[in-house]
């Protein structure tokens, strides 16, 4: 009787070992690919940061040559210098997948990225290492006071990018995109070097803190669910009166349809 | 000791219809109103639908004014919404957002609120289409038009009070136009806005509440009244109708108020606000808590106005920059299509059926109603209508379409400036000819008779299809029926070929046994 209570202890101990192993393999899976563990938080030396250099060179004479030159200084019609624009501009380029650029067009548009994190923040210390620029910080970037981001977002950015981040049209083809995939580190990097049409927001016009803080407003609106039921594209007026004809009076006019049909 | 007499529990309704009729001889009047007879047409149910929605927007309504407070006091809000948490705004926004948050089933009474509004004037245009296309609003009916055309006018004010007064920053945005488009009337348009807004915009504060009370009184008081002088002329004149068997200028056919109409009516009402109930509790509709308060400096992409504003709007987004300058005086752009075009629009449907009357030498009385294929002109002329009111819907919404389908913006607007010339004539056209079309079928049925779908082959091997004649055939096989404007039967199944059909539109309302009994009765002796 004994022994078959401590073969069950004995069981029950091993699974839970296994469940734990388990779970810090996942864990530890997790750490190694997430999108938020930046590659740059392993690079600690100086030899590390020259060896990070060298690479974003190879990887930059293999992609970006063409269009940018030899040595970042640019090429007439096919694409701007890059002397200066710093890790954060290249950070945003790369990883949004709209460099390198695949066709000249109105506006280089969101893709899936052609290069990894690790390649990214090669290129970006490469890029940086030419004329500096600005950086995007580590840590935690939604860090910040979501109401004093909403105030902000609404004031800075609902102009291009609508009240609900989903993005809207400005002249002649061009449109501020919905920022619905964007990341943490994106968003930064994109008020602080203003992409294409979109302005720059330097740390005099919006602190590090005030960033963190709209980054901190539009992640949580984008996560939070609608409590008002379907949120038909958060887009107001244009889908609610098509919802308000194609729903509701056309269920009225069948229900006017069946009644006028039963006499 | 007995104070009141004994009555049986049976006795009731009598003893008691009775007391009502000794003491305010009402018995003959409301004889008459329960046997008044409606049409059952659908179409005719368009108005109801509006009517019913009014309705639910009275009780929703009041239902927000227990919490809403139209105050212009800053406040920091100190809600449930944690995403603006210490923001400053106005009472008037907090309040929206606490019937949002914090209000036991406010946040649905908002929104079926809101979808009501939205179906009011969606189903006030849409039955003001129908009477205009079967020439509804013709003699004497021509007053209960223009009071549907009040009606049309303060619901569309109503729903823009509404929207402004929760004071987020749609709602403002809304405001700061409105006050352009006033700015813009020449003369007037200065002195009209501040004493609107009681000064620059956005004024002191006096906008919010005195759209309020606009809002929940002033016209909700009149279109009640409206309502009640609309019913009471649709009582008085009777119902249309439309031509058909034993219908005449001088009858109503249909069913009485009571019980039939009361009851389906009732079941009609309790529809509708089913279907609005539904809206609310499964679609979002104006999430406020997304736009923020209004501040000067708050604009946002994709800033709309509710469809029944919309048409107005993309008027504006489509109307070139042309500023006028007469005498020393600056008319800024957006006066006229803000201004003159609406203006002209409501007074052209206003005058309507006098100009209808005046252009056709109409002097007649009319109960029976037109069939659209019948009036091809008006029909295409209402078609017109449409279609430029469909290109300014959708041109009101460009940005969003723009945005949506990847189109550029300056091509939405320019796509719509050329529709605009050229698909109203093009739909005329089109109308026309159709309309012309299906009559001309009707006049072949009634001369030829119906195709039956049988072949026969003639001895000398020519093939025809036998038709089936309507009546009674001339010597060249011709029938001699009056062309009436009325339904002619197109398949040979509607005259009986096939047996009688279950009636019903999703499924059969009788059961088809029965149908045939009925028909074997009704043909009585005839056996062939
Ligand atoms: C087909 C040509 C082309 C290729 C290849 C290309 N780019 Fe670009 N790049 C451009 C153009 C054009 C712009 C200007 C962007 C604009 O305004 O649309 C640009 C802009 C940029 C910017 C933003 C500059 C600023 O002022 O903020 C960065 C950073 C950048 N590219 C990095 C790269 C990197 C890194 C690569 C290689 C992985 C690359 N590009 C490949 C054409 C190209
Ligand atoms: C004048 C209009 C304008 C304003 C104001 C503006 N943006 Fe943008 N934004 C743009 C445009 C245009 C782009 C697209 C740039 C591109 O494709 O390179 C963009 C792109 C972005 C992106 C990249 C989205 C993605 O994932 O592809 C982010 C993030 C962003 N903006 C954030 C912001 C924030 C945050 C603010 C406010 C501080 C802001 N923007 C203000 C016009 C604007
Ligand atoms: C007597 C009848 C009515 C009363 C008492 C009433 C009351 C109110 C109140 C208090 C609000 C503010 C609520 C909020 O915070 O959202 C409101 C909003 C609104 N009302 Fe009414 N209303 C009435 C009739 C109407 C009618 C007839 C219409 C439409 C034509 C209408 C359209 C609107 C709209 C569009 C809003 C904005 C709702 C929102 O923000 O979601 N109302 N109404």
């Amino acid at each position: 009787m004994k022994s078959s209570v401590f073969a069950k202890m004995g069981e029950r101990f091993r699974r839970a070992v296994v469940l734990l192993l388990a779970l810090g393999a996942l864990g530890g899976l997790y750490a190694a690919f997430s999108p938020t563990s930046t590659a740059k938080d392993g690079v600690n030396t100086a030899a590390d940061e020259a060896t990070y250099v060298r690479e974003g060179q190879k990887l930059y004479s293999e992609g970006c040559i063409s269009c940018h030159g030899r040595n970042a200084e640019g090429v007439t019609d096919r694409g701007p210098s890059l002397i200066g624009v710093g890790a954060a501009a290249v950070e945003f380029q790369v990883s949004t997948g709209r460099m390198p650029m695949a066709r000249q067009e109105a506006q280089a548009q969101r893709k899936p990225p052609v290069y990894d994190s690790d390649e990214t923040t090669q290129l970006a210390m490469y890029i940086q290492s030419l004329g500096g620029g600005p950086e995007i910080p580590n840590g935690d970037l939604r860090e910040g006071d979501m109401s004093a981001g909403g105030v902000l977002f609404r004031t800075n950015c609902a102009a291009c990018h609508a009240f609900s981040s989903n993005g809207g049209a400005l002249s002649s083809g061009k449109f501020a995109p919905t920022l619905k995939e964007t990341t943490d580190r994106q968003l930064y990097a994109a008020m602080l070097t203003g992409p294409q049409n979109m302005p720059v927001f330097g740390d005099n016009q919006l602190t590090p803190q005030e960033k963190k803080d709209i980054i901190a407003y539009v992640q949580s609106m984008k996560e939070s669910k609608d409590p008002g039921g379907l949120g038909i594209g958060r887009t107001g007026p244009v889908p609610e009166g098509l919802v308000a004809f194609l729903v509701g009076i056309v269920a009225c006019m069948f229900a006017a349809l069946w009644i006028a049909g039963k006499s | 000791m007995k104070l009141l007499p004994k009555i049986k529990p049976a006795q009731l309704p009598a003893a008691g219809a009775k007391f009502v009729d000794d003491r305010l001889t009402v018995a003959t009047p409301m004889r008459r109103i329960f046997n008044k007879v409606f049409p059952d047409h659908w179409s005719f149910m368009l108005g109801e639908i509006a009517l019913y929605s009014f309705v639910v927007l009275l009780l929703t309504g009041t239902f927000l004014t227990l919490f809403f407070d139209p105050s212009m006091t800053e406040v920091v809000y100190d809600g449930s919404y944690t995403p603006l948490k210490g923001v400053e705004m106005s009472r008037a926004y907090a309040t929206s957002l606490d019937i949002s948050f914090d209000v036991r089933g406010g946040l649905i009474m908002r929104q079926i609120h809101h979808w009501a509004a939205l179906v009011f004037v969606g189903a006030m245009t849409v039955h003001m289409f129908r009477t205009f296309f079967t020439g509804a609003f013709r003699k004497p009916r021509e007053l209960n038009w223009l009071i549907g055309i009040g009606l049309l006018t303060l619901g569309m004010l109503e729903g823009f009070a509404g929207y402004s007064i929760p004071d987020d920053a749609l709602s403002g945005t809304g405001l700061r136009i409105m006050n352009a488009i006033i700015l813009s009337i020449p003369l007037v348009g200065t002195w009209v806005a501040y004493a609107i807004f009681g000064g620059e915009f956005p004024g002191g504060g006096e906008i919010i509440p005195r759209l309020y009370i606009t809002h929940v009184l002033l016209i909700p008081a009149i279109l009640v009244g409206l309502v009640a002088a609309h019913m009471a002329l649709l009582v008085k004149q009777k119902h249309t109708q439309f031509p058909g068997k034993g219908r005449t200028e001088k009858n109503v056919m249909g069913e009485r108020m009571f019980p039939g109409f009361a009851a389906k009516g009732g079941g009609f009402f309790m529809i509708v606000f089913g279907v609005l109930a539904m809206l609310g509790g499964w679609f979002q509709i104006n999430p406020i808590w997304l736009f923020g308060p209004y501040k000067g400096e708050v604009v946002s992409a994709g800033s709309q106005p509710d469809f029944y504003v919309g048409w107005i709007d993309g008027w504006i987004r489509l109307w070139p920059a042309w500023e006028t300058r007469n005498f020393d005086y600056t008319i800024p752009a957006v006066f006229w299509p803000s201004v003159v075009f609406p203006g002209v629009v409501f007074t052209l449907a206003a005058l309507w059926p006098f100009l209808e009357a005046k252009f056709t030498k109409d002097v007649h009385f009319h109960n029976l109603l037109q069939r659209p294929r019948d009036v091809p002109a008006r029909t295409g002329l209402g078609a017109m209508v449409v279609s430029v009111l469909l290109i300014l819907l959708i041109s009101g919404g460009n940005d969003i379409i723009a945005e949506k389908f990847d189109i550029s913006l300056n091509a939405m607007t320019w796509a719509g400036r050329i529709g605009l010339i050229i698909v109203p004539p093009l739909v005329y056209f089109v109308t026309y000819r159709i309309c012309l079309g299906l009559q001309q079928h009707d006049r072949e049925v009634l001369a030829h008779g119906l195709e039956t779908g049988i072949i026969k082959r003639l001895p000398h091997g020519e093939f025809i299809e036998v038709h089936q004649p309507l009546g009674e055939v001339d010597e060249h096989g011709h029938t001699h029926l009056e062309y009436a404007g009325a339904p002619v039967p197109k398949k040979m199944n509607k005259i009986g070929a096939t047996g009688a059909q279950p009636r019903g539109v999703f499924f059969p309302v009788e059961r088809r046994s029965d149908v045939e009994a009925e028909q074997k009765a009704l043909a009585g002796g005839h056996k062939e």
